[in-house]
């Protein structure tokens, strides 16, 4: 048989064409030379991985990742992707294994940025004991897509005498948060066009299942977990309201928020409270259990500002409530849509 | 209306410069102001600076305020 | 943050809190307008009203451009964004607000448009250089705060003989509109004065409230220990009988205001012979407009708008809100077919309007009385 003598791809100069999409050889060759390295993986050839799961209650969770700009301080879309479906696993006390990876590429996109955001997720993969095994590319035409737009599947296990859901709630449960709120969706407003400042935030992209498991190993009785991501705290404090059909009472004061996060929602009419988080956690738990919890969480290098910030109530209205800096009450509302900068 | 924050002057180029708050800065221009200097104080809104904080007055108006509270402690009513 | 947390301070508003219940027991009710959208949403959003004593009621002013720009003008700018070709650049309070037919700047985004999100006026400037071959329009609204900037804008694009930019002008005044509550028998004590307006008009202005028929009037700061102090001096006004102007915010506001802004307002505007603030009707000199000499960037000349006027719903109890006559709760709309996400009138289109900031915000205190 003769050696196919294609030339290699020229990662630092070439660019994604619609060949690489078209399941051919061109795309066989992106996968051998960008994806496999990047992942560590042999590259099989079949359009499955087979694996072999341990006893437990499995858990899959799946993510589609378009953030812009691709990439900002503290990560790229890889590592987010590779992090946030690690952490969608992980909240449900689940140990994540394995972990896939859909690409929509846009025409044109610069091989060097591909190349880029794979090592970026394989490393991330690696650093978090995961194994990316499978995947797809497609290749959409110039003006279609953002750049590369990417959909993971995360497959994890959890020991079968673990149930943490948003419906376990009740009256008298501690919450805790696992750190600062607001760092990653100030880092990204930091880029985008027409919010031009210099903050020195960097995005707190992070995977949290070793923090998870620290906290399972504490022995506190765990109700429900949750990472603040799209919509923020506030987001997961009524998701948790509404699922469990109680309400909150937190501090304001106790709620931990970094000064350059808190100057940067100042400058610009925002609320830490509707801000993306993603190396983050929110955990509610039996409240005699609250204290083991938080040193277990401060024990950990991804909690160490872990804070106590209030706990459930009985509430037929489902109200989150807060008392505020200066001993008032307000809601903690729940925005329907992406939060805007304000100017009045 | 409106939104308007302190912040300090931390560079000054004629009639543009910069501020920073926690931490964060942002250009913003002085064309509404006389020009300040680093360190100074202004009230930044729509990335223009409107006026420069009168750190006197601040103080005395704080002061003020602290005799009231001062007082409370002494005598809390409620 | 100097400046700031020290007038966010919990002890220094329990004290505060204190004084005025001592203070405020002279009178049956003391009910005070903040007219500032800037303050209601500080208010809500600190809970202040749960440090008042009950005799002691903020009404929530109109001083909230998002909130008073009539649908008719939100009509004429989806329709210079539908435009083809055209930029149009907009600060984020508008993007969500509704015209006629739930029509919205969002929407015509998602449709096609070009519209986009500004912090600054200046970075217009940037976008109309970028793009020499297309239209690009600002949505200019705001108070007097706001209304300098976009004067600098004016002049710069002048400067720079930019032939593609122009301005869409919805600017409007402070003090009109507090003389148009006035006037309409508005069962109002005293008012509680924008900080960041008068930063640049100064405390002159409101001396023409002041006087036996008229209403003390007391400039406040930004932070919730600001208004406190500023509710505490209205009440002792109120006690005493009289009826002035005077200034909590001295760390930022004089008499004569920012002389250099105020120059450059009246080079740049004109003032308009009238102007509809929804929820208020028309009022008489209240707005600013584009002067003759800057014709060129006034979008209104460059682009044919629809111009028309739109009307609420009938059951929208804004106007008497605004007045302080209804409370949000006392309207058929409030909460049910009215809510931040669906809003029928000017309250509840920002989150500064009173209705919105009581559904944000307060309306776990009903909830608690009934």
């Amino acid at each position: 048989m003769a050696k196919d003598r294609r030339p290699r791809l020229d990662i630092k100069r070439g660019a994604i064409d619609l060949s690489h999409g078209a399941g051919g050889r061109a795309t066989a060759q992106l996968i051998e030379e960008v994806f496999a390295p990047a992942f560590g993986a042999s590259g099989g050839g079949d359009d499955f991985a087979a694996i072999e799961l341990n006893a437990g209650r499995v858990v899959v969770s799946t993510d589609g990742h378009v953030v812009s700009p691709l990439f900002f301080p503290g990560g790229d879309i890889g590592a987010l992707a590779v992090n946030g479906t690690i952490n969608d696993v992980a909240m449900a006390g689940a140990r994540p294994l394995y972990l896939t990876a859909a690409f929509i590429i846009e025409e044109g996109f610069p091989l060097s940025e591909l190349a880029r955001i794979a090592q970026s997720m394989g490393r991330a993969a690696k650093a978090a004991n995961v194994r990316i095994v499978t995947g797809d590319t497609k290749v959409v035409e110039r003006g279609k897509g953002d750049g590369v737009f990417i959909a993971t599947t995360g497959i994890g296990v959890a020991p079968l005498n673990v149930a943490v859901s948003g419906a376990n709630i009740r009256p008298g449960d501690s919450v805790i948060v696992s750190g600062s709120i607001g760092d990653h969706g100030i880092a990204i407003m930091a880029l985008r066009e027409g919010l031009s400042f210099e903050a020195e935030i960097i995005s707190d992209t992070a995977p949290l299942h070793g923090l998870v498991e620290a906290m399972f190993a504490s022995g506190a009785e765990i109700r429900a977990l949750r990472d603040p991501t799209r919509g923020g705290l506030a987001a997961v404090l009524n998701e948790f309201a509404q699922q469990s059909g109680v309400g909150f009472r937190i501090e304001e004061a106790a709620v931990p928020v970094k000064p350059a996060v808190s100057g940067a929602c100042e400058l610009l009419g925002l609320d830490p409270f509707n801000v993306a988080c993603e190396g983050r956690l929110v955990a509610v738990c039996a409240a005699s259990d609250a204290e083991r919890l938080l040193a277990a969480m401060r024990a950990h290098a991804l909690g160490r500002e872990a804070a106590i910030i209030g706990g459930a109530v009985e509430d037929a209205h489902r109200f989150v409530q807060m008392k505020t800096a200066i001993g008032g009450n307000r809601i903690v509302a729940w925005l329907s849509g992406e939060q805007l900068p304000r100017i009045c | 209306m409106c939104l308007a924050i302190p912040a300090r002057v931390v560079a000054v180029n004629g009639m543009a410069g910069a501020v920073e708050i926690s931490g964060v800065r942002r250009t913003v221009s002085f064309a509404l102001i006389d020009p300040p200097e680093i360190g100074d104080y202004v009230l930044v809104h729509v990335g223009n600076a409107l006026a420069k904080i009168d750190e006197a007055e601040a103080q005395r108006t704080l002061d003020a305020l602290s005799e009231i509270a001062e007082a409370f402690d002494r005598a809390p009513v409620k | 943050m100097k400046y700031v947390d020290e007038f966010r301070d919990g002890r220094l508003a329990r004290a505060l809190a204190a004084e005025i219940g001592r203070a405020s027991q002279e009178k049956e009710s003391y009910r005070l307008m903040e007219f500032c959208g800037g303050h209601t949403h500080a208010i809500a959003r600190y809970g202040l009203e749960d440090l008042l004593p009950g005799n002691v009621r903020m009404i929530h002013g109109p001083g909230c451009p998002v909130c008073v720009l009539p649908m008719g003008r939100m009509d004429d700018a989806i329709a210079i964004a539908r435009q083809p070709g055209t930029i149009l650049c907009v600060y984020g309070d508008l993007m969500r607000v509704p015209g006629s037919q739930g029509a919205s700047l969002w929407k015509a985004r998602a449709a096609g448009a070009d519209v986009r999100m500004v912090y600054a006026p200046q970075d217009v400037l940037s976008i109309a250089e970028a793009h020499p071959g297309r239209e690009v329009v600002f949505f200019a609204i705001g108070f007097e705060t706001t209304t300098p900037p976009t004067a600098l804008l004016a002049k710069e694009a002048r400067a720079r003989g930019l032939p593609n930019l122009s301005i869409f002008c919805n600017h409007v005044m402070t003090p009109p509109a507090m003389r148009g509550i006035l006037a309409a028998d508005a069962l109002i004590d005293g008012f509680v004065g924008p900080s960041h307006v008068s930063t640049i008009i100064g405390a002159a202005p409101y001396e023409e409230f002041s006087g036996p028929s008229g209403r003390p009037v007391v400039i406040a700061g930004f932070e919730p220990v600001d208004v406190l102090q500023a509710i505490l001096m209205l009440i002792r006004q109120l006690n005493e009988g009289r009826s002035e102007v005077e200034n909590q915010y001295k760390r930022a506001v004089g008499r004569m205001g920012n002389q250099r802004a105020l120059e450059l307002m009246d080079e740049v505007f004109c003032i308009r012979e009238s102007f509809e603030w929804r929820g208020l009707g028309f009022l008489p000199a209240s707005a600013r407009a584009l002067r003759p000499e800057f014709a060129e960037f006034d979008a209104e000349r460059r682009f044919a708008t629809p111009g028309l006027r739109a009307s609420d719903n009938p059951a929208c109890e804004c106007a008497a809100i605004l007045r302080g006559q209804k409370q949000p709760r006392e309207c058929k709309l409030f909460g049910g077919a009215c809510t931040p996400e669906t809003p029928m009138g000017s309250c509840m289109v920002s989150s500064e309007g009173a209705c919105a900031a009581h559904w944000t915000y307060g309306r776990f205190r009903e909830e608690a009385l009934a």
